[in-house]
C-alpha cells in the first residue's frame, strides 16, 4: 500500500497547488487526493511517475498536459484540452470536457464518460510503440479527429446525441470509431468510412472493456454494438495540392 | 500529349572549358542533381537539372566550369516578366499551388539599405574599441519594472525583487530555427557547436531535438509549433528556453508540412510522428483560438518547467504587428520574435513568400514604439529575424528597437549554402538541406562549426567597431536609439512609422 496525501485546493492558485502535487509524487506518494478544485489549470502538467491523482471539483484547462506516466481521475467535469500533448499515463473524467480534448496527444489514454466539445482528438499522433487512445462515452462536437496522425479515437454516443460534423478533416493517420452509423455528409475532406472488421472489433474490445470498467458500465453490449470506422483516405493528404517553382 | 507547352527555356546553362578540364570527374561526384555524366571519353552536361548550387564550380580543381543564368531570353516586357510567365505555364500544366524554397524573391526595396548609421566626429569623439570596452552582452527575458531592496540581518542591502529567468548572450546574434528534417543533423550540430563557442543560442525549429544535440542542449531554444512535433516534458526541460511558433515570415497565416518522403526513421523518431507520412503543422495552434489561449499555453509550458525557463513567441510581421506584439507581451511571454517578410523557409507557397507580410524594419520599429507606449517594453525582449544579411543589419535592427537577432540563411551560407532555393528537393549537395547519408556526411561539423563561429565573431567585431565609431559603449545604449539612424531616400510616412529622421536632419 502506497501513501496517500490529501490537498485542499480551495482558494489556492494553480502554481502552489501543482508544486504540492509534484512534491508529493516526488516523495513517493502513490495517491494524491485534491479536494475543492475550482478552475485551477495545469493540474498534473509535465508530471512523471505512476501516481494516481484524484481531482474533486472542476479542474481548469490543460489538465495533464505533457504528462508522462501518472493517472488523473476527475470526479466531475473538466475544461479545455485535458490530455493536451500528453505522452503517457491516463486521464479519466467522470463528467464532460471542453474543446480540444487530447489535443496532439502522443500516448496514454483519455476516457471521458460524458460529452466533449469541438476538435476532440485533434492532431493526435502515434509513432513507434506510442499510440494514444481517446474514448468518449457521450457525444463529440464538430471537427472530431481533425488532422489526426495516429492513435485510436472511439465515441460510444451512449445518449444518442452525437452531433459531430466535419469529422476527420485532414486526417492522415489513426482511426476514428463511432458507435452506430455516421452520415457521409458528416465526414470531412480526407476521411473515409470503412467497415469494422472482426479483427478491428477484437482490437478495440479490451479498450471498451477498460472504459466500461472505469465507469461501472456493462461492457458486452458495447463490445458487440455496430460501429462505423473512419480512416484516412491517404497518409499524404496534401501531396496533390502543390507543384514546385 | 498532356499539354502543348513543351519545355521551358533553360534556367541555367553549364559549360565546361574543355581546354581546362582534366576529366577528374569531381563534378560528376559532387553534383547530386545529375547534371554531369560520363559517356565514353567525354563528360556530358544536362543543364536542365542544374540549380546553380555551385557545388561543381567550388570543387572543380581547374576552374573549368562556367554557369550562365537565363541563357535564353524571353521577349522583354516590364509587366509580363519571366517569373510571371513561367508561373502561368507551370499552373496551366499542373493546376496546383506553386511552392518555392528560401525567402522572398520579390524585387522590393530593402529598408535596411536606406538607413544609414551614425558616427561621432568632433562634438562627441568616437570610442576606440581596442582600448575601451564596448559591451555586447545581451540578456533576453523580462526585466523588472522596479527593484525592491531590503536590508538583511548583517545590515547589507540585498535584492528583494524576484527576477524572471533570462538568457545571457555574449553577442546579440543567435542562430534561428531550422528544423531537423528541413536541414541535416550535421548542419544542426555545426550550428550548435558554433553557438556554444560564441556564447549564443540556437533554435531547434519545430522538428524536435535529436539525441545528437543533447550535448549542446544548454545552448538550444526548443520550439513548440502547432504540430507539437517532438514536444514532451523531456524536450521542454532540455532546452535553455522554449519558443512557441505562432507564425513565420515566409508564409504568414499558414502552416507547413514536411513531405512524407523526408520523414525517415530518424526524423520520425525525433519528431515523434509516423514514418513516411506528411508531417503537418496546422495554420493555428488548435489549442490557441484567441489571445487568452496563448496565455494559457505559455503558462502551461512554464508550469510544466517550474517557471525556470524563458518562453518566447514568434510571429510573422503583418499589418498590426505592433498590436499583436503588445498582446503577446501581455500573455506572460518573455521575448517576442518578429519574422519579417523576407524570412527564409525550406518551402513556402510562392504567392505567400512574395506577397504576404510587411518589412522587418517597420515591424520592429512599430512594435518597440507600441511596447514603450503601453509601458510593456520591459516585459519582453524583441528578437528580429528574416534576412539579416550582415552586421550592419544587426546594428540597424537593434537601433530600431530589437534586443537581438536570429540569423538563418546567413548561417547556412557560412556552411556553404549558395541560396539556390532548391531545399525542397532534399538533394542539397552541400549536405545542409538533405537527409541522404552520403550527402549529409559531406558536411563535417568540425569544419562547418568553425565557419559559422567565424561569421558570428566577424559580425560581432564589426558591430563593436560600428558602436565605437558612434561613441556607444554598450548595446543597451544602441537599442531603440533611432537618433543613431538616418533615412536616405525614404518617404516621410515611412520615416514617421520608423520614427527615424531623414539624412541631414
Amino acid at each position: 500500500m502506497g501513501k496517500t496525501v490529501t490537498i485542499d485546493a480551495e482558494g489556492m492558485h494553480y502554481t502552489p497547488l501543482n508544486r504540492q502535487i509534484r512534491e508529493a509524487v516526488e516523495n513517493g506518494v502513490s495517491e494524491v487526493v485534491v479536494k475543492g478544485v475550482l478552475g485551477q489549470r495545469f493540474i498534473g502538467n509535465g508530471l512523471r511517475g505512476n501516481a494516481s491523482i484524484h481531482v474533486y471539483g472542476v479542474p481548469g484547462g490543460d489538465l495533464a498536459m505533457f504528462m508522462s506516466g501518472p493517472t488523473v481521475i476527475v470526479h466531475g467535469n473538466a475544461e479545455h484540452a485535458p490530455g493536451n500533448t500528453m505522452d503517457s499515463g491516463k486521464v479519466v473524467i467522470h463528467g464532460s470536457a471542453g474543446d480540444a480534448v487530447a489535443h496532439s496527444m502522443r500516448g496514454g489514454k483519455v476516457f471521458v464518460r460524458g460529452n466533449i466539445g469541438y476538435r476532440g482528438g485533434i492532431h493526435m499522433k502515434q509513432y513507434e510503440t506510442q499510440r494514444p487512445i481517446l474514448v468518449v462515452g457521450g457525444s463529440a462536437q464538430t471537427f472530431l479527429g481533425e488532422y489526426m496522425a495516429g492513435g485510436l479515437l472511439i465515441v460510444l454516443d451512449l445518449d444518442g446525441t452525437m452531433k459531430a460534423r466535419g469529422i476527420g478533416s485532414g486526417i492522415h493517420g489513426g482511426e476514428i470509431i463511432i458507435r452506430g452509423d455516421v452520415d457521409d455528409a458528416s465526414l470531412a475532406a480526407g476521411a473515409k468510412k470503412v467497415p469494422l472488421t472482426d479483427e478491428d472489433r477484437a482490437r478495440i474490445a479490451p479498450v471498451i472493456r477498460e472504459f466500461a470498467g472505469d465507469f461501472g458500465l456493462d461492457p458486452e453490449p458495447l463490445v458487440s454494438a455496430d460501429y462505423t470506422r473512419i480512416v484516412p483516405a491517404s497518409a499524404r493528404p496534401f501531396a496533390g495540392k502543390y507543384t514546385w517553382e | 500529349m498532356s499539354n502543348n507547352l513543351g519545355s521551358m527555356p533553360l534556367r541555367y546553362r553549364v559549360t565546361i572549358d574543355r581546354e581546362q578540364c582534366m576529366e577528374c570527374e569531381r563534378c560528376i561526384t559532387n553534383c547530386s542533381y545529375g547534371v554531369f555524366r560520363r559517356d565514353g571519353d567525354r563528360i556530358l552536361i544536362n543543364s536542365r537539372k542544374c540549380t546553380a548550387c555551385h557545388r561543381c564550380l567550388a570543387y572543380c580543381p581547374r576552374d573549368a566550369i562556367s554557369l550562365e543564368e537565363q541563357p535564353c531570353d524571353y521577349r522583354s516586357h516590364p509587366v509580363w516578366t519571366r517569373q510571371t510567365r513561367e508561373a502561368i505555364y507551370n499552373q496551366a500544366r499542373t493546376g496546383k499551388i506553386i511552392l518555392a524554397g528560401m525567402g522572398s524573391v520579390a524585387d522590393l526595396p530593402v529598408i535596411f539599405d536606406h538607413l544609414m548609421l551614425d558616427a561621432s566626429q568632433v562634438t562627441t569623439p568616437p570610442t576606440d574599441p581596442l582600448r575601451e570596452p564596448v559591451e555586447l552582452r545581451t540578456y533576453l527575458g523580462k526585466k523588472p519594472s522596479q527593484l525592491d531592496l531590503r536590508r538583511n540581518s548583517n545590515g547589507d542591502v540585498e535584492l528583494a525583487t524576484e527576477l524572471a529567468p533570462n538568457l545571457m548572450l555574449e553577442t546579440p546574434i543567435m542562430l534561428g530555427h531550422m528544423s531537423y528534417g528541413a536541414i541535416s543533423l550535421n548542419a544542426q550540430i555545426s550550428m550548435a557547436r558554433a553557438a556554444q563557442e560564441t556564447g549564443t543560442y540556437m533554435g531547434t525549429g519545430e522538428g524536435g531535438l535529436h539525441a545528437g544535440l543533447y550535448p549542446y542542449q544548454d545552448r538550444m531554444i526548443v520550439q513548440v509549433a502547432s504540430g507539437r512535433f517532438g514536444v514532451n516534458i523531456d524536450y521542454l526541460e532540455r532546452g535553455a528556453a522554449i519558443e512557441i511558433k505562432l507564425g513565420q515570415g515566409a508564409k504568414p497565416g499558414i502552416g507547413g508540412h514536411l513531405t512524407g518522403e523526408k520523414v525517415s526513421k530518424d526524423v520520425s523518431r525525433t519528431r515523434m510522428i509516423p514514418e513516411g507520412s506528411d508531417a503537418i503543422s496546422p495554420a493555428p495552434h488548435h489549442d490557441i483560438y484567441g489571445i487568452e489561449d496563448l496565455s494559457q499555453l505559455v503558462r502551461s509550458i512554464k508550469e510544466a518547467t517550474e517557471w525556470k525557463k524563458p518562453v518566447f513567441a514568434k510571429i510573422a510581421a503583418v499589418n498590426n504587428t505592433a498590436e499583436n506584439v503588445a498582446a503577446v507581451a501581455r500573455a506572460s511571454v518573455d521575448a517576442v520574435v518578429i519574422d519579417g517578410f523576407r524570412g527564409g523557409t525550406g518551402a513556402a507557397p510562392r504567392v505567400f513568400r512574395d506577397h504576404v507580410g510587411i518589412p522587418l524594419e517597420v515591424a520592429v520599429a512599430s512594435a518597440d514604439r507600441e511596447l514603450c507606449r503601453q509601458g510593456l517594453r520591459n516585459e519582453v525582449s524583441l528578437i528580429a529575424c528574416g534576412s539579416i544579411r550582415e552586421s550592419a543589419d544587426v546594428a540597424k535592427a537593434i537601433a530600431l528597437g530589437a534586443d537581438a537577432v536570429y540569423i538563418g540563411t546567413a548561417a547556412l551560407a557560412a556552411m556553404g549554402c549558395r541560396v539556390c532555393g532548391n531545399c525542397y528537393q532534399g538533394l542539397c549537395p552541400w549536405g545542409i538541406a538533405t537527409q541522404r547519408p552520403d550527402l549529409v556526411q559531406r558536411l563535417d561539423p568540425d569544419v562547418a562549426s568553425k565557419q559559422v563561429a567565424n561569421l558570428i565573431h566577424a559580425w560581432t567585431m564589426e558591430i563593436t567597431e560600428l558602436m565605437g565609431a558612434a561613441g556607444v559603449n554598450s548595446i543597451e545604449s544602441l537599442r531603440g536609439n533611432r537618433d543613431r539612424l538616418r533615412g536616405y531616400m525614404l518617404d516621410e510616412n515611412l520615416l514617421n512609422v520608423l520614427d527615424v529622421k531623414p539624412v541631414g536632419a
